[in-house]
């Protein structure tokens, strides 16, 4: 194992900063990071065995155990569970003889939850070995338990590949995108790969970062930070050298927009990134890629291959003398708080996902502390149209506030779940009718950390002036249970996933979950809906990232809009309602003596 | 070079320098701004969030943020006691504090923002962890169920030239702070009380000595914490 390990440490020059890298190789090579592994590399990197784990132990898709030569994660998403999810975990459990979180006793099935997987318009879904399942059916999963018996390799089992450039032999994968259900006017309008970085180098780099200003386009990412602006701070900061990162991290559940662009427009986005680079003068760029999509890597540098061939990447893209640009990419390994820009930098820097205090910005001090845009994927992949129809062009389509278009991830109960692109402004009634949305409850705005909205509020409209979302659009029928299926499944899904770094985010977090189920219990009090509204507004005061200060939002959300169902909640005819249950304390000692709770 | 700038805290001035953060600023002139897992001279954790401030009307941690010309920040106000009280109260409510049987009494950090705050009981349930304790070093005991994660010993104990102390998981139940027992095991009996020193609770405990002040006599038995700022 020594000569490996080493080799692979040597693979990244003994640094440090690329301990991410290290562990996803040594992890990939052993089906988990070994404690020998973990010594040698401490040895090599000059760090103690516990600084090496804190990296390790922080990413959910790292593990010190092997977790089986057949590894399946099966995302545990809302959306996932209202498809079904929790039929086909049986499913799996009987057909492996084993339990979630853990292993068969040869070491040969491995099963294990995960937050969502990107997949919300095709689930229930899972990843083997890295390899997507979705649409998933008890027949499937029988099928597929006998196939690891059999032996067989991963990628022959998928059956048939999906529509659009899934079935490129590059990425043969099953996945579905469902492709673009209205094509566009803006990511969707067709052009021809370079143009738009043509026009680019004709003009100087402030005069690009004018073009976007003037454009007014806002991050796509969920903060809705103006481009131009962000480019020019990063201009403006003195450092040795400049980074452009793109985020393609996206793990708000609910939100799978950017692998389909991923998929079928990556030249689009990859020109978008260079012309970011030449406005900013970067020499290199970042793709951080969710460990989820791994799928789509090979296909992804080949993509970058061709044009560096067509000399749109590389050394003097286009002829021009000291535009130099390239991308790496760098995979994440299952967090998803590492969307969040400076944690995201954190973890491409070998370190734990923990948000960074800020001041500094990541454009006064980023990545290796130098001046470092962070910009989500369909941010960049929209620059290319401005550069090509001009920023009037752009500014014309949309709200005055929110320029231009938005993809939308839309799932959950509708006839029609997928990517859409729609305008800023679009009402939600509008979403729902294109979607099929028949019986609706409640749409989900944003994923988790958005909010819930309620039927009277669906003439609202989507732009960051009114319901504001990084992509996710989920529709929550009228049979659901709202409090039990929605807001306890996304409560969870905070406690799992913040960094932990925040005590308030750390433990709140799980006190809020208590009182919600109190509450679902049957022994909440008018009292505890406040306290569960008034605690909730502390997550908004005192944590530092926007995944702790929105945290409480599905609790916050749908107090708001759907108090009635918390107050369905609290028995009003009784005059004292305790915490405590009489029936349920003595429950384990009446199984010894044969009796049944019976006290009052 | 003249870097006097001036601030403004709870409407009264004052003369500061540009580069310090709120807190530091603030301690100068003799406002006490709570804070737990700040450290001075160590980079900033700002994990804690006791030190929540106002500035310009939004919440920012004081040991994190850079003074700045004209800032106005906003120390002593109902909203913000209340927010630091609930966050003694979740650090309470989330470790195993048993006060009278810890050796840090009296010299906990903790425990004094709990008087300070004039918290009596928390209003939030009890959690219980059962985080386990580390005891295999010589001379470090440590009580993972009173550990708050300040990460101070985290920033600070080095031995040849490498971490002692990591964190290690994460979310609320599987987090906790992780001893490189062998590094461990080479601090000598004053390294180990500087890093019992370091944390500001029970967490950390130099063994074979306990009790040597008694309880009465401890730091903050004398007086309350932030005392020694607002006397100067
Ligand atoms: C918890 C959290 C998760 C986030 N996840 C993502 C993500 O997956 N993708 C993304 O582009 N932005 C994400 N963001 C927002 C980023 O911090 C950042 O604002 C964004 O990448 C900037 O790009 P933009 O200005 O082009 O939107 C997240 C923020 C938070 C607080
Ligand atoms: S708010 Fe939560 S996720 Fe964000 S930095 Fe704090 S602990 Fe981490
Ligand atoms: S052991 Fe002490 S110093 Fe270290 S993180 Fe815990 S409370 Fe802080
Ligand atoms: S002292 Fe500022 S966050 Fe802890």
């Amino acid at each position: 194992m020594k000569d490996k390990v080493q080799d692979i440490i040597k693979k990244y020059h003994d640094d440090k900063t690329r301990l991410m890298d290290i562990l996803i190789d040594i992890q990939a090579e052993y089906n988990c990071i070994p404690g020998e592994a973990i010594e040698i590399i401490a040895g090599q990197l000059n760090m103690s065995k516990v600084d090496v784990e804190q990296t390790l132990s922080f990413y959910h898709f790292f593990t010190t155990e092997p977790n089986g030569k057949y590894t399946v994660y099966l995302n545990d998403s809302m959306v996932a569970e209202m498809m079904g999810r929790d039929e086909i975990a049986r499913a799996f459990e009987e057909e492996a003889g084993t339990t979630f979180g853990s292993v068969t006793e040869d070491g040969l099935i491995g099963l294990f939850n995960t937050s969502d997987i990107g997949m919300n318009d095709q689930e229930p879904a899972a990843l083997i070995n890295g390899v997507p399942f979705t649409s998933l059916t008890i027949s499937k999963v029988k099928e597929l338990i006998a196939g690891f018996k059999a032996g067989k390799e991963v990628k022959d089992m998928i059956g048939q590949t999906g529509d659009g450039n899934n079935s490129d032999p590059r990425i043969m994968s099953m996945v579905n995108n469902n492709c673009l259900k209205r094509i566009g006017s803006i990511m969707c309008l067709e052009y021809e790969t370079g143009w738009a970085l043509r026009r680019t180098v004709h003009i100087t780099r402030e005069a690009v970062i004018e073009m976007v200003k003037r454009s007014n386009l806002r991050g796509r990412g969920g903060a809705g930070f103006p481009a131009g602006l962000k480019w020019e701070f990063c201009r403006k900061s003195e450092g040795d050298a400049t980074y452009l990162v793109c985020n393609a991290d996206e793990g708000e559940p609910g939100t799978f927009k950017e692998r389909v662009v991923l998929t079928e427009m990556p030249e689009q986005l990859f020109e978008g990134m260079a012309i970011a680079a030449y406005a900013i003068n970067a020499k290199e760029g970042i793709l951080y890629l969710r460990a989820e999509y791994i799928y789509l890597r090979d296909y992804l540098e080949d993509v970058m291959e061709t044009m560096r061939k067509d000399n749109l990447l590389g050394k003097h893209i286009l002829g021009v003398e000291g535009f130099d640009f390239d991308i790496r990419i760098q995979m994440g390994a299952g967090a998803y708080v590492c969307g969040e820009e400076s944690a995201l930098i954190e973890s491409m820097e070998g370190k734990r996902g923990e948000p960074r205090n800020r001041p500094p910005f990541p454009v006064q001090a980023g990545y290796m502390n130098q001046p470092t845009v962070v910009n989500n994927v369909e941010t960049l992949s929209t620059v290319v149209k401005i550069m090509l129809n001009g920023p009037d062009w752009f500014k014309a389509i949309g709200t005055p506030e929110s320029a231009g278009t938005k993809l939308l991830s839309v799932a959950g109960d509708c006839k029609k779940p997928g990517v859409y692109e729609f305008e800023f402004g679009t009402k939600v009634n509008e979403v729902l009718d294109l979607v099929e949305a028949t019986s609706v409850q409640a749409v989900q705005i944003g994923g988790p950390s958005g909010v819930c909205i309620n039927p009277e509020m669906f003439d609202r409209n989507i732009s960051f002036e009114d319901l504001s979302t990084g992509g996710a659009f989920i529709v929550i029928g009228k049979d659901r249970d709202l409090l039990q299926d929605v807001v306890t499944n996304y409560i969870d899904f905070f406690i799992e996933e913040s960094c932990s770094s925040c005590a308030p985010c750390r433990s709140l977090t799980v006190i809020l979950r208590g009182k919600l189920q109190k509450l679902l219990n049957g022994h909440g009090t008018m009292n505890d809906i406040d306290e569960l509204y008034r605690w909730g507004q502390f997550m908004k005061q005192a944590n530092r990232c926007g995944l702790g200060q929105t945290a409480a939002n599905p609790i916050l959300t749908t107090i708001e809009n759907f108090r009635p169902l918390y107050e369905a909640l609290v028995k009003t005819d009784e005059d004292y309602m305790s915490e405590f249950d009489m029936s349920k304390a003595v429950e384990e000692s009446c199984k010894y003596v044969d009796r049944v709770p019976n006290v009052h | 070079m003249n870097d006097k700038i001036k601030i403004v805290i709870d409407g009264k001035e004052y003369w500061t320098e540009h580069g310090k953060t709120i807190l530091d600023a603030a301690k100068d002139n003799g406002v006490f701004i709570p804070s737990l897992c700040h450290v001075e001279g160590v980079k900033t954790a700002g994990s804690c969030r006791i030190c929540n401030v106002k500035v310009n009307g939004r919440n920012m941690t004081a040991c994190s943020t850079p003074v700045a010309e004209g800032m106005t920040i906003v120390n002593n106000h109902p909203e913000l006691e209340e927010l630091r009280k609930a966050i003694v109260e979740v650090m309470f409510v989330a470790g195993n504090h048993f006060c009278p049987a810890c050796e840090k009494s009296g010299n906990c950090e903790l425990q004094a923002l709990g008087y300070r705050f004039l918290m009596l009981v928390p209003r939030f349930p009890y959690e219980f962890p059962d985080k386990g304790v580390n005891a295999e070093s010589k001379y470090i005991y440590h009580d993972r169920n009173r550990c708050i994660l300040c990460k101070r010993c985290v920033r600070t104990v080095m031995k040849d030239d490498k971490h002692v102390f990591a964190l290690n998981s994460r979310g609320g139940e599987h987090i906790h702070i992780k001893i490189d027992t062998e590094l461990a095991s080479h601090l000598t009996e004053e390294e180990a009380q500087a890093a019992m020193d370091i944390c500001p609770v029970g967490a950390i405990l130099k063994k074979e000595r306990g009790y040597y002040n008694p309880i009465g006599e401890r730091k903050f038995d004398k007086q309350p914490i932030g005392s020694e700022i607002e006397n100067k």
